[in-house]
């Protein structure tokens, strides 16, 4: 689909899924809130229709950290550090020119390999060689404290005065040579700051860890079981960031006296619970940060309780919108916004047809729960609640389309009848395997129009 | 006395124009030849000396004042003197601004049981008080829904009145109505209402109401000035209508879970003492005489599955109706009507009384001619707009099911005041 009116500046649209008709006392309203954005950093591969030198001013207007683990397990097998050096180099290459950035090798501490001295390097011919000729002084030796690497990425990304600041994270092992604590307070620094991809390489690693430090600085997680695979990982993850083009746009909810926000969840492309994360933004106002955009298109799920009404009432549950913070605290500018509502009527016709998005997205986001669920009970050994957990996310999986899980969900059980949920849990499961069914168990599908 | 059509009346019939038939089967728009139906009744051009009915100030139409239908108050202070402040039109587009600016008031009052009048500027939450209302008509504290300038509707005309509420179930009214009067060629007065019901399960069937009622409305407006036949003017009115519908669903996103905007139509008109009605789908007008031995009847019939299984023989009319398909109409205007079949049928009553022209949200409560004559007020004839309240009131007592809509015409019409009207004739 070429557009070639494509503006620089993203241009966000908001569109609210919902049934809003409620029967005589209900008293929840559930919607899905698509949020897209175009006319961001991709272009399609078109070149930029810029007029400033370089291209796109605001595609260069980024910073990136790359935190490369290189504690002694990396060492083993060997080739796993030189293909992190390698997937490091892709990543280098695939900067923009003008993209600030810098080179953190992690250990129980962390240390600057690249530019090193304490600020960051601006991407062109020369650094980037430089850079990569850095990467030689990576050598496995020592522990694992992830919290120390995002502090000090922290630091780094703070010294430029930039839109988009992001993080890339790779990792091994798990996180022995700092308490869940320090971990937990060097997120919630960070938090806010910059966003971060986080993967895990090879089998070592606490999946809860890697997507614990992708959910906080809303970046993605993922496995990459095959060390061989990093270098193209590396350098999509790049590419990602550099298409970023809005930081710190947040989903603003307004919702009337009387009303509770039961939950806000991101549910596509994976599910994430923003509940908790409500900032006070005004009477009755709150954002859920969303972190930075692209051109890309993101669906929450908004659930709202509503005071009970009589029948032909009609309220506002939520008015749903976009905003992107001031500089220097000025008044936000709102993106988009979109209306949620609730209308009681006694058509049962219309009170009991469910909305297709509303639906499939609750069903998304059970499919994510039972993986979790199931795949823990597995682990403490009670197969019966396992069964019939992973069962229940075959079925999910199966009814709803999202067959990339149903795939990684055939690796850990023996599938019967998908359309029931019958399934034998398998006696022998590839760590890989099952490794990479709880990374992605929150990657959901889209509705099948 | 009942209204004598081409044939005979009985005391009791319920459907005068049941042989009377769609009285115009549908034919070339110009073709301008009475339909034989009609013939009896119909005088050539009226009583053409008759000068145009002024059509200004409003006649009190209601002295008495405290107006008794339920969702119909009149916020207080406005009822003494001026029974009917919105001009003709209940559209946003009437002309007259206080149309708009009060029935939020008389909601509040009828609705909501909050009291104070309306205020003009800055207006607070009709549920809460307290918050101010945001653009897209919500309270900025509570939330609650405003009341939309379409959930309660009054126009009083010196010849006919009619009032339109959202009922007590439906978050919106998806009924409207237009009331005119002008001339035929010859200058005798005519009267015209015309009601229109949207079909819910249709998109935008607001929408597709107050089409078609405008339309209707306005090519009788055209129409008879030139001389048009009256019962062909209707036909040709109903066509427009429904060209008028069609036109919505052509810019109408296509939701396949949704119909084309749809609605039914009723109109009736008063040109010297003949009544001419027309309609498709279920909205009716009932001719109720002024003497209650008169016996009422029933001008329409229904494009419904009850009465086309009554009209089959296949089933009595209690059977029919206690039928959960009874509403399923057969006959609408929209995009994806099957066959435009617009009926029409005149009569000459022999005695004074009034046609009152509604939409099932009123008749559900009044389904027999009787029973409709027994709801109305005993001084229909002389208080039109009292009358249409009072039955808005009926329909909401019995539980307000439905948008509630009602013209009253009374026969003969009501004399023009003495003084000149300040403006021209001819009603929006």
């Amino acid at each position: 689909m070429a557009n070639f009116a494509k503006s620089n500046a993203p241009r966000f649209s908001v569109d609210v899924y919902q049934n809003e008709f409620l029967p005589e006392g209900a008293r929840e309203v559930n919607a899905i809130v698509t949020v897209t954005s175009t006319g961001g950093g991709t272009t399609g591969g078109l070149p930029l229709p810029a007029t400033d030198a370089g291209h796109g001013g605001a595609g260069a207007d980024a910073a990136v950290v790359i935190m490369v683990d290189c504690s002694g397990s990396m060492d083993y097998p060997p080739t796993k550090m030189r293909n992190a050096r390698e997937a490091t180099a892709a990543a280098i290459d695939t900067l923009r020119d003008g993209v600030r950035f810098a080179v953190v090798a992690g250990t129980h501490k962390a240390r600057e390999i690249y530019p090193g001295d304490g600020s960051l390097a601006v991407a062109g011919g020369t650094t980037r060689w430089e850079a990569k000729d850095a990467l030689r002084g990576l050598s496995a030796n020592g522990g694992t404290a992830i919290g120390t690497w995002l502090t000090l990425a922290d630091r780094l990304l703070g010294s430029a005065d930039v839109a988009i600041r992001h993080g890339i994270l790779l990792t091994d092992g798990r996180n022995e040579h700092e308490s869940p604590a320090e971990l937990r307070a060097a997120l919630d620094a960070c938090a806010g700051h910059f966003t971060c991809d986080a993967r895990g390489v090879g089998t070592d690693w606490e999946v809860k860890e890697v997507t614990g430090v992708a959910s906080a600085l809303l970046g993605t997680a993922d496995i990459v079981a095959d060390p061989g695979g990093l270098a193209g990982d590396f350098t999509q993850m790049m590419e990602n960031a550099m298409g970023k083009e809005v930081a710190d746009v947040a989903l603003r909810l307004w919702t009337p006296q009387g009303t509770r926000i039961k939950y806000v969840k991101q549910v596509a492309p994976t599910v994430e619970n923003l509940t908790e994360r409500r900032t006070e933004a005004g009477p009755r106002a709150g954002d859920y940060p969303t972190g930075s955009w692209g051109d890309e298109s993101r669906d929450y799920h908004v659930c709202v309780e509503v005071p009970a009404a009589e029948i032909g009432q009609e309220m506002l549950a939520a008015r749903v919108s976009l905003v992107l913070p001031a500089p220097e605290g000025g008044t936000p500018q709102t993106l988009s916004q979109g209306l949620v509502r609730a209308v009681w009527t006694d058509d049962m016709v219309a009170t009991t047809s469910l909305n297709p998005q509303v639906a499939h997205y609750t069903g998304q986001a059970e499919l994510a729960q039972v993986i979790q669920t199931g795949l823990d009970l597995r682990k403490t050994g009670d197969e019966a609640g396992a069964t019939a957990k992973l069962g229940r996310a075959v079925q999910l999986a199966s009814a709803s389309g999202n067959t990339d899980t149903a795939k990684l969900l055939s690796k850990v059980v023996d599938v019967v009848d998908a359309a029931t949920g019958t399934v034998r849990l398998k006696a022998k499961v590839a760590e890989a395997d099952e490794m990479t069914l709880e990374t992605r168990s929150t990657k959901t599908v889209r509705v099948k129009r | 006395m009942s209204p004598s059509a081409s044939q005979p009346t009985e005391p009791d019939f319920t459907l005068p124009p049941a042989a009377g038939e769609p009285a115009a089967p549908p034919q070339p728009a110009d073709a301008g030849t009475v339909p034989p139906a009609a013939e009896a009744g119909v005088p050539p051009a009226g009583a053409g000396s008759v000068p145009p009915i002024g059509a200004g100030p409003v006649p009190s139409v209601d002295g008495a004042g405290a107006p008794q239908a339920v969702g119909a108050g009149v916020p207080p202070g406005q009822d003494a003197g001026v029974p009917m402040p919105p001009a003709q039109g209940p559209a946003p587009s009437g002309p007259d601004p206080r149309a708009v600016s009060d029935d939020p008031a008389r909601r509040t009052g009828a609705a909501h049981g909050v009291a104070g009048g309306p205020e003009p500027f800055g207006p607070t939450c009709v549920a809460c008080g307290t918050g101010t209302i945001d653009d897209d008509g919500y309270c900025e504290h509570c939330g609650h829904k405003q009341p939309r300038d379409r959930d309660h509707m009054e126009s009083a005309l010196a010849t006919v009145a009619a009032a339109s509420d959202r009922g007590l179930r439906h978050h919106r009214n998806e009924d409207f109505y237009a009331l005119a009067e002008t001339t035929t060629g010859e200058g005798a007065p005519v009267t015209i209402a015309v009601v229109c019901d949207g079909v819910s399960s249709a998109t935008r069937p607001d929408e597709a109401s107050a089409a078609a009622a405008e339309a209707a409305s306005a090519a009788l407006r055209t129409a008879l000035p030139q001389g048009r036949h009256v019962q062909q003017a209707m036909h040709d009115a109903l066509v427009v209508a429904a060209e008028a519908v069609n036109e919505l669903a052509a810019d109408t996103p296509v939701d396949p879970a949704k119909n084309a905007p749809a609605c039914t139509v009723v109109g009736a008109l008063n040109c010297a003492g003949i009544l001419t009605v027309g309609w498709i789908g279920d909205s009716r007008a009932y001719w109720v005489p002024d003497d209650p031995g008169a016996g009422a009847a029933r001008l329409t019939e229904d494009d419904s599955w009850a009465a086309q299984m009554v009209a089959a023989g296949l089933m009595s009319e209690a059977e029919a109706y206690a039928d959960p398909r009874a509403h399923a109409i057969t006959g609408w205007l929209g995009a994806d009507a099957y066959e435009l079949d617009p009926h029409t049928a005149s009569f000459q009553p022999e005695s004074t009384g009034v046609v009152v022209v509604c939409t099932d949200g009123l008749w559900n409560y009044a389904e027999s001619a009787d029973e409709m004559a027994a709801a109305l007020p005993p001084d229909a004839g002389t208080h039109p707009l009292h009358t249409a309240r009072h039955l808005v009131g009926y329909a909401l007592d019995g539980g307000g099911h439905d948008n509630v809509t009602v013209a009253v015409l009374p026969v003969p019409a009501p004399p023009a005041p003495s003084f000149a009207p300040p403006q021209g004739a001819r009603q929006a």
